[in-house]
């Protein structure tokens, strides 16, 4: 069986900007992979290619085995799509919205209820609202319902959680899965990495290039071995301090603590002591668990 | 309302209707100079209401409060000039340059050509941007307009910095930087006030507040939220806090 999603050495610039630089990987049919990358990585401009909305300047993606350049018109029923930027009718009501995309696609919102329906419910009580006046979570619903209504093989979500807050983001999640579950392969992207772990797999992709192609689990195994937390009351101070050890490969600030990647030989106790003689008493430093953001840390520095 | 020598921020009972809504339901709460403070909400939570009384930009419905010295009701001018304000949807203009959005801001606070001359020299030696001068802000690295935005925000050496979701999307690299220099003005003194939907940042805080439907309904150090409502991650705190409210999503 071919691949749901096959993208093979897609190259697009504008201008002086080369927003792809030869990103190539596939997705399987029934996937959840995630996209993960900052603002500006070129993850939009992926999406817009795949959703045969811009042509790549060289290499091929193909959608459920359809060239998204050549075969455009066949592939546009068979994919769901929800961009970054708002896609609704801000002067439509929930339920003319919904209707408006499904008749686009010439379906009945009746036949296809039960795709939607996990991710709808939440808005049948207000049918008549304006989507401009909905919460920035209702919106995103209400999105997600419209790219769904025609029962899409593929969902293509760009930066669905962007904005919103944790718990909503955590409910988008659970939809996600349950979609995922009916069979629905879906591309998402996302720029808390965070989210990464809600994927089976995941592409890290930073200045228009793909860094690594790999499940959560495996994108961060091995990075324990030489990481440390570092912390003490005086933040700032201890980390000038530890920026000037020889044995320290590198130092950033990483939530409660900093993060340390020590150099062969590193010796976390006799760092600590040495921190300690220099007026630091109170310093703790102790192994870390490397996650998704301390190995983009290390691929991009 | 007077206040604790120690605290850049006290407010008791702050409230503000809006007609028959209560955004901001009898807030209270202290911070300490130096203090990096995290004021964490959902959406529609009343964060953002309660933050532009905090910068004297809307006269609270009853309560009180002081923020730098200043009453925010009586002396909700004299706020403007000893606080900073940074966020991620607008801080600079993109079409000026570097140089001229930091004309611009320090003309706003009321500096004198000389101190303005002063302040940018040291700007351009601390940020490292003397090349980046005369160029657009548009044209810049994320990165770079970060710092910059961080450093015009702050070229009045305010008393309390409020920085309203202020790392949203960006790289992690520039992220860590930019708590980075957070550490620094806190080190020396500053008093940071900041919101975030990414709870993982709420950890670099020395003490967060969760709000829910317009009340506090948790304030403490992270640490102490885990521990308080046995959650490994503040985001569990968060979903364990929030999973309640009423208003927005």
């Amino acid at each position: 069986m071919s691949p749901a999603i096959e993208i093979t050495g897609v190259t697009k610039r504008y201008g002086d900007l080369t927003a792809l630089d030869n990103v190539g990987f596939d997705v399987a049919e029934g996937e959840m992979f995630g996209l993960i990358g900052p603002d500006g990585a070129g993850k939009s401009t992926l999406y817009r290619i795949l959703a045969t909305l811009t042509a790549p300047d060289s290499g091929t993606a193909a959608v459920c085995g359809l060239d998204t350049v050549k075969d455009y018109s066949r592939l546009r029923t068979m994919i769901g799509y929800m961009p970054e930027r708002f896609s609704l009718y801000q002067d439509l009501t929930v339920s003319e919205n919904l209707q408006f995309f499904a008749s686009l696609f010439g379906v009945s919102i009746k036949e296809n209820y039960d795709i939607i329906a996990p991710v709808f419910a939440q808005l049948e009580r207000f049918p008549d609202r304006k989507a401009g006046a909905l919460s920035g979570g209702m919106k995103q619903k209400l999105a997600l319902s419209c790219a769904l209504i025609h029962r899409p093989r593929i969902l293509l979500l760009d930066e669905p959680t962007t904005g919103v807050d944790a718990v909503s983001r955590s409910e988008f999640w659970d939809m996600l899965s349950t979609l995922r579950e009916k069979g629905i392969t879906i591309l998402v992207s996302t720029s808390y990495m965070d989210e990464a772990t809600r994927c089976e797999r995941i592409a890290l992709i930073d200045k228009g290039k793909i860094l690594r192609v790999n499940t959560p689990e495996g994108l961060v195994a091995g990075l324990d071995e030489n990481l440390y937390n570092a912390s003490a009351y005086r933040m700032f101070e201890l980390l000038t301090r530890l920026r000037q050890l020889p044995e320290v490969d590198d130092c950033y600030t990483f939530g409660a603590t900093l993060h340390v990647v020590g150099r062969k030989g590193f010796d976390q106790v006799a760092v600590c002591q040495k921190l300690q003689s220099e007026g630091l008493e109170d310093v703790r430093v102790y192994p870390a668990q490397g996650d998704i953001e301390d190995l983009f840390i290390k691929l991009t520095r | 309302m007077t206040m604790d020598k120690g605290n850049a921020i006290s407010v008791r009972n702050l409230t503000k209707r809006f007609g028959s809504f209560t955004a901001v339901d009898h807030i209270s709460f202290d911070v300490s100079k130096g203090e990096i403070f995290g004021f964490l909400g959902a959406n529609g939570a009343g964060k953002t209401t309660a933050m532009r009384m905090l910068c004297g930009l809307s006269v609270p419905t009853s309560g009180d409060g002081n923020v730098a010295g200043c009453d925010i009701i009586t002396q909700a001018e004299a706020i403007k000039h000893r606080i900073g304000y940074m966020s991620q949807k607008f801080s600079l203009y993109s079409g000026l340059t570097v140089e001229e959005n930091i004309r611009l801001f320090s003309t706003i606070y009321g500096m004198t050509s000389r101190q303005i001359r002063e302040a940018s020299e040291r700007l351009f030696k601390e940020l490292g941007m003397q090349d980046m001068r005369r160029a657009y802000v548009k044209d810049i690295p994320v990165g770079w307009r970060q710092k910059l935005a961080f450093a015009v925000a702050t070229i009045h050496k305010p008393e309390v910095v409020f920085l309203d979701e202020p790392t949203g999307g960006v790289d992690p690299v520039t992220r860590s930087k930019f708590w980075e220099l957070i550490y620094k003005a806190s080190s020396e003194g500053m008093t940071v006030f900041v919101t975030t939907h990414y709870l993982d940042e709420a950890e670099y805080c020395n003490r967060i507040s969760i709000m829910v439907d317009g009340k506090i309904s948790a304030l403490d150090s992270p640490a102490d939220l885990k521990e308080k409502y046995h959650a490994a991650t503040i985001d569990e705190v968060f979903r364990i806090v929030a999973q309640n409210a009423q208003r927005g999503d």
